[in-house]
């Protein structure tokens, strides 16, 4: 049976979030990224597919090797990659609001 | 009260606003942006330098539960008490480029301040792997997996 594909499942397995968080910075190669994990490297290359099929990934020939880089734009379709960013910056804020509500006290 | 924060990223454009409504004067708003112990208490960062002027810089550095340090500086344009400031933002040893902030502090009533921040990066990509930083980040705290990962990168 071939399981639906969708970016939800793609970034619900650690190995996979950690496969991005690689390529975050760098596009690199399957032999590159599997270097990074203990698991057998079909099992990294199984990974990789399902996060091509879900689009997470894009791959790039350069040469005879292919390249795995990430698609920002797949990614920001999911709202839970924007929500840390907004979670950083809201609780930033409520600390300076609070820290604010204790100075104006002191005055 | 609860103000929640809002991220406005449109799609393709390489900018972003994040609007915040603050239960706190004008005054105290803008004032929690100039002085270096405060800044110190809400943004978690060490303040070196924090010339509040035209022409003047800042320069922070936050410390990571390994103890590597983190380095973030930046020039002001413009400095316009209790209205806005305008000022570039850098990450150190990233290649996350230089990014443009606009921060408007606008008054609503006595007691409620608004804050606009308008950011501007170099391009699209680089607005992307901003808004997935903390993503990272959340990712390199929860699993220990990614800390290993990340220490073999090194």
């Amino acid at each position: 049976m071939k399981l639906r594909r969708d970016v939800y499942q793609a970034i619900a397995d650690p190995t996979r979030r950690a496969i991005l968080l690689l390529v975050a910075s760098q596009s690199m190669t399957a032999g590159a990224i599997a270097s990074n994990f203990d698991t057998a490297r079909p099992t990294v290359s199984k990974h990789l597919q399902i996060l091509t099929e879900c689009e997470l990934l894009k791959q790039k020939q350069d040469g005879r090797e292919i390249f795995y880089q990430l698609n920002p734009k797949k990614i920001k379709d999911i709202a839970d990659f924007i929500e840390p960013f907004r979670k950083l910056w809201g609780d930033r804020f409520d600390k300076l609001e609070a820290v604010m509500k204790q100075y104006k006290s002191r005055i | 009260m609860e103000h929640k924060t809002m991220i406005n990223a449109e799609d393709g454009k390489q900018e972003l606003v994040i609007t915040r409504e603050f239960d706190l004067p004008l005054e105290l708003l803008f004032n929690a942006y100039v002085e270096p112990d405060i800044v110190e208490q809400w943004m978690g960062t060490k303040v070196l330098k924090l010339e509040n002027r035209r022409h003047g810089g800042y320069q922070f550095e936050t410390t990571d539960p390994k103890g590597n340090k983190h380095g973030f500086h930046g020039v002001i344009h413009e400095f316009s008490p209790n209205r806005k400031i305008t000022r570039t933002f850098e990450m150190e040893n990233t290649p996350l480029g230089v990014q443009l902030e606009f921060l408007e502090f606008e008054k609503l009533t006595d007691g409620i301040s608004k804050l606009i921040m308008h950011i501007v990066y170099e391009s699209v990509a680089f607005r992307d792997q901003m808004l997935q930083l903390p993503f990272a980040q959340g990712l390199n705290m929860a699993h220990n997996r990614l800390q290993l990962i990340v220490s073999k990168m090194r």
